[in-house]
């Protein structure tokens, strides 16, 4: 039986956060009572005239120069035509032969190092409505439309089939993600749909040239959905032609329920999407300045900034990962160590008790009240042997809950570290006094009651004591 | 002299001398309507009450002392594909027998804000598909000096009213001739303006790359007037021209001495009736006599220009019309097994003959394997037919024709006909292809029937055609000729 190996093309749709539509003046947020953020335009009615947002142009030019793509000089808008009752016009307006940005790529870590893919294209185009149903598809005696979300601005990224295997499409969407998030362009929700793909996949024995035919996956709606997905199909895939049979050129769907994918339809019946430079519009011609601009105004991107965080920081390459994982924990990582250089203390301190916390209590970093100033003033406190290490952790649980500041909170509850030599002395002897069987012990060689001594110092202190102090005392008066 | 046969500025001048009101005035061109329309059948819908309160509202401002704008009270009659806030609007159709939209077009606004009052919804062939108003599916507009005849299309119900006296001036829609062939055919002036000058936005889209709102008046004048008001940029309309408006009034000159006219000579071919030839020969003469310089020229691919024009027109249209399919508005169809069902269900009973024989055309001219011999192919030659008149217009100022082969033919005469039907458009469907601007005036009768003089000029020089027509008006009666009713 021969090796065989995946090929993995995906097509990422990417919501943009403009305040317009793509070529209306409705509002694209989400949610909101059906077909109420509508106009004449998105609703497709009798004369009513698309008229393209520049915001929309400037946003999809933005994502295409993060993923390293040409910018077009002359592009132009095309119909999609094909009906289906959540299109409002039953044309799409997209963009077919003269996408605004093409031949870009992005880099994912593998297994095998780094690993460069391509990215054929990105075009823009208007998201269509929802189709509500009573019930499931098949039972609803009628379906009910909600046209708020159609003309909401999407681009399409394409990316070449340069992945091979479901690893590394989610690998490549997670990143895809990161990148756009750092733009500023979209929340990328997977679960609100403003991040969705479908996947092209084929499979063919390891070493030949060519591919083998491809089946197109929709409805994949998590990152987890893809991965699983794909295995599924890969294995299916191969499954078919070990047992003689042929692949067919169809779209699937991704049943998450049953785990399996199934078939939707088959090539035969593929539409036929006449596609028509849209008259309506006229072709865009890009300023080369304004791209010069925008690219300007880009953030660090997410691979610079974590090899700068190894190489300025010396942060392990895990912790710079992390790190800059996200445009916010990054700032907010930079923000502390601007008030206090520390890097590790502080990577130590957001990848542990910080995102504990956001993630129990699920916040996102820009809604965290701790703000980076008090973080570092934390651990300021604990680098001068104000409060203990210990203390800390309860300090910042207080810190995280209410938003006071580090200093505050060790006032109020008088959790300065006792380091008075005296007043931890007069703690020993007490101690000492009235625990004569573990001082015995300690003589008799068991140094384990050395421990327990220490733990006893802490608790009269009410944890305060500076525990390298209280642990040299001990030894001595012993 | 019928009052409601004089034109705007001839009324604005009574107005602001307080011989008549904007209120009498309206009731007057209604009392018209419902003297002749019954002959006629101008109009799809009529607006009464909003005219005579809108009338009511300039009495008040003419009252109060206050300047009114030269188209202040002056009913005018909407072609019914372009949308009018609250008042029906059906593009002619069964399909949207029952759309009321809840906006107003452009064009509309504009004159609202120049204080027209809206006569009505004019007739129109479905969708504007067609040069003779017998593809309405409402009712059949007959021309107004011969009512057994076409009054020409599409926009025949906007030219009839203006020549039956039953409004001052229309707005109709150009997409191959569908203003200057019925403003030929009903003996009135009529112009399509530069594609890009007037907004399309509310204009129910037939070709979106040829369509073009303008005016139908009496005289030039009323003309310049109309473009005045309804023309400049809209930000609605990505098409809509940057370009710096003017006072068109202000090229209307008695002048046209040194102007070099052109004729091309595919226009005047055989294709063209003797008589029309003749009556249209003897306009250039006029021109001629009054100092202009009259040539033969050449537009070489005029030839190409009608399957250049139905292939584009048909592809844009089929696209254009995928909206009605009875899920947001117009009618729906009973009876459906599913949406698919109701999509074909509504759609072949919510269109005429005509319309679907031109989306199916469109629909397969755009198919996969089509695409390049035909769309590509027609938007390669239509750039051709553009750069003939590019080179036309290096040498003449502007170009002369006939506006139709023929004068009105009678109804029933060619709607079994296509074919025939298309070559009723030969000779404007170019002005459309290169997106000039070409205005249709009254300049003779063959057979008792008017006959149109076509003038084409330069992208916005509208200003030119305005001089020259107006000279040819001044020294000639055709535009105070008037139907017998
Ligand atoms: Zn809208």
């Amino acid at each position: 039986m021969p090796q065989y190996e995946t090929v993995i093309g995906l097509e990422a749709h990417v919501e943009l956060k403009t305040r317009a539509k793509i070529f209306c003046d409705s509002t694209t947020e989400f949610g909101g009572a059906p077909n109420t953020h509508v106009c004449p335009v998105c609703l497709g009615l009798p004369g009513a005239l698309p008229v393209v947002n520049k915001k929309v142009v400037e946003y999809a030019i933005r994502a295409a120069l993060a993923l390293n793509c040409k910018i077009a000089e002359f592009s132009k808008f095309d119909r999609k035509n094909y009906y289906y009752p959540d299109m409002p016009k039953n044309y799409q307006i997209s963009q077919y032969d003269l996408p605004i940005a093409k031949h870009g790529c992005l880099e994912i870590d593998t297994a095998n190092g780094v690993k460069k893919i391509g990215i054929t294209r990105l075009h823009m185009e208007e998201d269509t409505g929802k189709l509500v149903h009573q019930g499931t598809i098949t039972t609803t005696p009628f379906s009910l439309v909600d046209y708020n979300r159609a003309g909401v601005p999407l681009i399409e990224i394409v990316s070449e089939p340069d992945l091979r295997s479901p690893e590394e499409a989610r690998q490549y969407m997670e990143k895809l993600r990161t990148v756009i998030l750092y733009t500023g362009v979209s929340d990328c929700k997977m679960e609100e749909g403003s991040l969705r793909c479908d996947a092209n996949i084929s499979v063919r024995p390891v070493g030949t040239g060519g591919f083998g035919t491809k089946a197109e996956i929709k409805n994949l709606n998590s990152f987890k959905s893809l991965q699983r997905s794909l295995a599924f199909e890969a294995e299916r895939q191969i499954k078919t032609l070990e047992a003689g049979g042929k692949i067919v050129q169809e779209t699937r769907t991704w049943d998450e329920g049953k785990g399996e994918t199934l078939s939707l339809r088959s090539k035969e019946y593929a539409h036929d999407y006449r596609y028509l430079p849209d008259p309506d519009l006229v072709p865009l011609l890009i300023d080369r300045q304004w791209v010069a601009d925008i690219r300007n105004s880009l953030p660090e991107m997410p691979d610079q900034r974590r090899l700068r965080y190894v190489k300025e920081y010396g942060l392990p390459a895990y912790d710079a990962a992390i790190l800059t994982n996200t445009k916010e924990l990054a700032d907010y990582f930079e923000e502390c160590v601007k008030a206090y250089p520390h890097p590790k203390a502080i990577s130590n301190w957001i990848m542990g008790d910080l995102n504990r916390l956001l993630n129990l209590h699920g916040i996102e970093i820009t809604g965290c009240k701790v703000t980076p100033q008090n973080l570092a003033s934390l651990l300021m406190l604990i680098g001068r042997g104000t409060i203990s290490g210990k203390i800390a952790k309860t300090v910042f649980a207080e810190m995280f809950a209410g938003g006071k500041a580090a200093e505050t909170i060790v006032k109020e509850k008088g959790l300065t570290q006792i380091s008075d030599k005296r007043v931890i002395v007069a703690i020993v002897d007490e101690v000492l006094a009235r625990n004569p069987g573990p001082v015995e012990d300690y003589k008799a060689g068991r140094e384990r009651a050395l421990g327990f001594l220490v733990g006893q110092v802490m608790k009269a202190s009410q944890g305060k004591a500076n525990p390298e102090l209280a642990n040299k005392l001990l030894r001595e008066k012993l | 002299m019928q009052f409601t046969l004089r034109t705007a500025h001839e009324m604005h001048d009574q107005l602001i001398k307080k011989e008549i009101s904007a209120e009498e005035l309206n009731k007057t061109v209604f009392a018209r309507i419902d003297a002749v329309d019954d002959q006629i059948g101008a109009y799809i819908t009529r607006t009464r009450e909003n005219a005579l309160a809108q009338a009511r509202a300039v009495d008040r401002q003419i009252r109060n002392g206050e300047k009114i704008s030269p188209l202040s009270g002056i009913p005018i009659a909407i072609k019914d594909n372009i949308c009018t806030d609250g008042i029906r609007t059906t593009a002619g159709s069964k399909i949207l027998s029952n759309f009321i939209p809840p906006y107003s077009a452009t064009v509309v606004k504009r004159l609202e804000a120049a204080g027209s009052t809206i006569a009505g919804k004019a007739n129109l062939d479905e969708f504007a598909m067609g040069s003779s108003n017998e593809n309405s599916a409402f009712l059949v507009t007959r021309n107004p000096w011969d009512t057994s005849r076409v009054p020409g299309g599409s926009s025949g119900g906007s030219a009839a009213a203006v020549a039956a006296g039953a409004a001052v001036c229309a707005l109709g829609s150009d997409t191959g001739g569908s203003i200057r062939q019925p403003a030929s055919f009903c003996g009135v002036v009529g112009m399509k303006p530069t594609y890009g000058a007037v907004s399309r936005y509310g204009l129910i889209a037939y070709a979106s790359s040829l369509d073009q709102i303008g005016p139908f008046t009496r005289d030039v004048t009323d003309c310049a007037l109309m473009l005045n008001a309804i023309c400049g940029h809209d930000p609605l309309d990505s098409t809509s021209a940057k370009y710096q408006a003017v006072d068109y009034t202000g090229f209307l000159k008695d002048d046209v001495r040194g102007m070099k006219l052109g004729v091309p000579e595919e226009y005047m071919a055989e294709g063209i009736d003797p008589a029309v030839r003749g009556v249209v020969l003897k306009a250039m003469e006029k021109l001629e006599s009054l100092g202009a310089v009259v040539e033969y020229t050449t537009l070489p691919h005029t030839e190409y220009a009608l399957p250049t024009y139905y292939l584009i027109a048909q592809a844009e249209a089929s696209s254009n019309l995928a909206r009605y399919d009875g899920v947001r508005y117009g009618i729906r169809a009973k009876g459906s097994e599913d949406v698919i069902d109701m999509f074909m269900k509504t759609r072949s009973q919510g269109f005429g003959h005509e319309v679907k024989r031109r989306i199916m055309l469109g629909t397969y001219a755009l198919s996969t394997g089509y695409y390049d011999a035909h769309y590509l192919k027609a938007l390669k030659v239509r750039t051709l037919i553009k750069e003939d008149f590019d080179r036309a217009f290096k040498k003449y100022d502007l170009l002369l024709s006939p506006v139709s082969p023929t004068t009105a033919f009678r109804i029933g005469e060619k709607i079994d006909n296509p074919l025939q039907m298309y070559l009723s458009d030969i000779c404007t469907i170019s002005v459309n292809l290169a997106g000039i601007p070409g205005l249709s005036i009254p300049c003779g009768f063959a057979g008792g029937l008017p006959v149109g003089l076509q003038l084409m000029g330069r992208h916005f020089d509208e200003g030119t055609m305005f001089r020259a027509a107006y000279t040819f008006e001044q020294n000639t009666d055709y535009h105070k000729q008037f139907p017998e009713l």
